[in-house]
């Protein structure tokens, strides 16, 4: 077990956040930073393996309203490699159930002495009103469909990783864009450090009002596929739709999923990326899934060191003057 | 008894045309004469001096929530009034979304007994158009109107059922009233959280089409048109609900329709902040749509501007954006919401604005009010029109402390609020 200064892990002088809410509203720079420190974060913990004592003392309380395996797990992991100790909270059985809100269900688990709340839920915007309401860090570990933004950095670092940049990449986000967090912390977060995004799928789950804002919008995957350097393939959220947005499921493996055939017309060294879970024939298939070009389970991995990297920075700015969200300004007409 | 002479003040009366400096004389509760005669003076009248202020009829709102009774946690029948009164406001209809509904004679009866001990806003019933308040078959609109009920609606629901409103429409033209209906269809709103456009894509909220209202309202003045009934639509916030109303207006149809202050002003994109307090209903749009809505109200388009007053109490309001009800309390800052961004912007002049809150409500609802003509309700508003304040909900006569512009400077401000010639309200 190691403190900061014994294993040369400095505190970046220009990190000031102290909630890490979403990726739209951070900097290139600030992106860098949580990139570079997971990148240390893991070298120093031996591939998030060994534990260090950078934040000993310190408690991580998981408030998950909504389910969850891969990240729940994954920031209880991050925490104790890294020292801290975890609280865990599920809504279920919990005082949430009786009436309570959950503002004040995440006030009660902060008066126990709580430096970090982790929390999921199905609405966007929850973690924007807890960093409001409560004095600790809030990490948003996923808000309805607005942003994941550990996600969205565990696949920039994995990227990273195989192709040593971002810029200059094509990265296509391919799927239900509609219904997905992890496809607009993607978009942010890529955009700023330089690769171009190319969201993909029906147009019953892609807008075109992405076009409007700046991005290449495709609903044949065939017609992009040679131009793309990563595909990030998205779950086809079935329990946030009320509709279906297409005719089958047949129909929809058969135009967007990444198959065996498709992989033959991809550029060689195409990396397949899928957050996780997924559908098995569904956006992606087995071949696929378990191919070489496969980094899904190395994004896991990934997950933690990006996570460490959060609780770290999250935690040393705690007491910096510029350490909330600004307020958005009122927008007169 | 309810005498009252204000000097010295701008008298504006949409009404008469009228707008110049001039002494109002109100007798028995009626307005007796703008420049009375010495002798028409009584000798021991009550002056009030109005020096640099506007005189004007009291403010007129075709559409309050009160949620009394059945949800007092977010206003009650006392708190409306005296929330009204500080508005300028001295007539309010008041919408039957209450529990139980408003859809019997005992209910208008209940309304009007507790606004009658309120002592405050004169309070008129919009009674519910369909039996409680279901959308299928229409509620007894003749022992309804007989009752005191002045309009009807089921809002805030709208009137889905085709059927309904054409056969209303046709009902309550021997009623002569007004069918007030909130334009949307539920089926394209439903679920919805905000203005469904770029903002609502980033943030990843569920949105609420504009075409969910522009369908509604060209389904509306369809029916308005075949039947020949009274229909107002509104609140409208949307291009498409303006083009729509433009268009039916140049046909001579008997259409008229309102705009909240809060859709003149501000825009989606308050909603980045996930506060609460910008999820109002209709919600707040885009730019094109804010100055489509404000040259609408200029030209007339828009007959009237109401206050949009849906009071939801804090603990309903603290919830995360899905779970908050829609709504704000608007009462004590739609005058001044108009001032600073209609007046001062020159969009609106200030008897055009009085127009607006007072005159055209007044006419669409065919209530007394609106006017300062000889022989009309002793109903006015004393504003200040230079005033600068910052609202502070916190200090709000309503319940309800969520407002969209909490915070912000604000400019005019009533002073005195008259009803039938005695003073309810000073600030």
């Amino acid at each position: 077990m190691s403190t900061a200064d014994e294993i040369d892990l400095a505190f970046p002088e220009n990190w000031h956040r102290r909630h890490l809410l979403d990726l739209e509203s951070l900097s290139a720079d600030e992106i860098q930073i949580l990139l570079d420190t997971a990148q240390k974060l893991k070298e120093l913990t031996g591939g998030c393996r060994n534990k260090l004592s950078l934040l000993a003392g310190k408690t991580l309380a998981n408030l998950f309203f909504e389910n969850s395996t891969r990240t729940r797990n994954s920031f209880s992991l991050a925490a104790k490699r890294l020292g801290a100790d975890t609280v865990e909270f599920s809504s279920g059985g919990s005082s949430v159930a009786k009436g309570e809100t959950f503002v004040d269900t995440a006030k009660t688990i902060e008066a126990m002495g709580v430096d970090w709340v982790c929390t999921r839920h199905v609405t966007p915007g929850t973690p924007h009103l807890l960093a409001r309401e409560l004095r600790c860090c809030v990490i948003n570990a996923g808000d309805g469909p607005h942003e994941h933004p550990t996600q969205g950095l565990l696949d920039m670092l994995t990227i990273r990783q195989h192709r040593g940049r971002l810029d200059g990449l094509t990265v296509a986000l391919v799927g239900d864009i509609s219904h997905s967090r992890t496809a607009r912390s993607n978009i942010w977060g890529l955009s700023k450090l330089g690769a171009h995004v190319i969201i993909c799928g029906p147009p019953t789950l892609v807008s075109p009002r992405w076009q409007e804002l700046g991005f290449e919008v495709a609903h044949n995957l065939d017609a992009i596929l040679h131009r793309c350097d990563v595909l990030n393939l998205l779950r086809i959220q079935f329990e946030r739709q009320k509709a279906r947005p297409f005719p089958s499921v047949h129909e929809y493996a058969a135009l967007y999923a990444m198959n065996g055939a498709r992989m033959r017309r991809a550029k060689d060294d195409i990396l397949i990326m899928a957050p996780g879970p997924i559908n098995r024939g569904v956006e992606i298939t087995p071949e696929v899934a378990d191919g070489p070009h496969s980094v899904i389970l190395e994004q896991v991995t990934n997950g933690i060191a990006v996570r460490m990297a959060a609780l770290w920075l999250l935690s040393g700015a705690k007491d910096a003057s510029n350490s909330t969200t600004p307020a958005e300004p009122i927008h007169y007409v | 008894m309810s005498d009252l002479l204000i000097e010295n003040g701008r008298v504006i009366d949409p009404s008469q045309g009228v707008d110049r400096q001039a002494r109002l004389l109100i007798r028995n509760g009626l307005v007796a004469a703008i420049d009375p005669r010495h002798e028409e003076i009584p000798a021991d009248c009550p002056r009030l001096d109005a020096s640099g202020c506007i005189v004007a009829p009291g403010l007129v709102d075709l559409g309050v929530e009160l949620r009394e009774p059945g949800n007092e946690e977010d206003e009650t029948i006392q708190s409306g009034s005296d929330a009204a009164l500080a508005g300028g406001y001295t007539s309010i209809l008041c919408t039957a979304n209450t529990e139980p509904v408003i859809d019997s004679p005992g209910a208008v009866e209940f309304v009007r007994q507790k606004a009658s001990r309120a002592n405050g806003v004169r309070v008129h019933v919009i009674g519910c158009l369909s039996r409680q308040r279901e959308g299928e078959q229409m509620a007894e609109l003749g022992l309804l109107a007989e009752a005191g009920a002045v309009a009807f609606s089921d809002a805030p629901r709208p009137i889905a059922n085709d059927a309904l409103l054409k056969r209303s429409l046709d009902y309550c033209r021997m009623l002569n009233r007004v069918i007030i209906d909130i334009p949307e269809i539920p089926e394209l709103a439903e679920s919805g959280v905000m203005h469904e456009g770029q903002v609502s894509l980033t943030l990843g909220l569920k949105g609420l089409p504009t075409e969910a209202e522009d369908l509604a309202v060209a389904r509306d003045v369809r029916l308005a048109e075949a039947t020949s009934g009274r229909l107002h639509v509104g609140p409208v916030s949307t291009m498409g609900a303006v083009d729509m109303i433009r268009r039916v207006k140049s046909r001579e149809i008997a259409v008229t329709a309102s705009v909240c202050p809060h859709n003149l002003c501000l825009l989606d994109s308050e909603l980045r902040s996930f506060d609460s307090r910008f999820k109002v209903h209709p919600p707040l749009r885009s730019r094109r749509h804010v100055e489509t809505l404000r040259e609408a109200v200029a030209d007339g388009t828009i007959d009237a501007i109401q206050s949009g007053h849906r009071p939801r109490s804090r603990e309903k309001k603290m919830n995360d954006l899905d779970l908050a009800p829609f709504g704000a309390a608007t009462l004590e800052t739609t005058l001044s919401t108009v001032s600073k961004f209609m007046i001062e912007n020159g969009i609106l002049t200030w008897p055009q604005a009085i127009d607006r809150l007072s005159t055209a409500p007044a006419r669409i609802a065919s209530i007394g009010g609106g006017s300062l003509a000889v022989g009309s309700l002793g109903d006015v508003v004393i504003i200040d029109p230079n005033a600068k304040w910052q609202v502070d909900a916190s200090q709000f006569r309503s319940h309800c402390v969520s407002s969209p512009l909490d915070g912000q400077e604000l400019s005019a401000r009533v002073t005195h609020t008259i009803v039938g010639g005695v003073i309810r309200f000073q600030a």
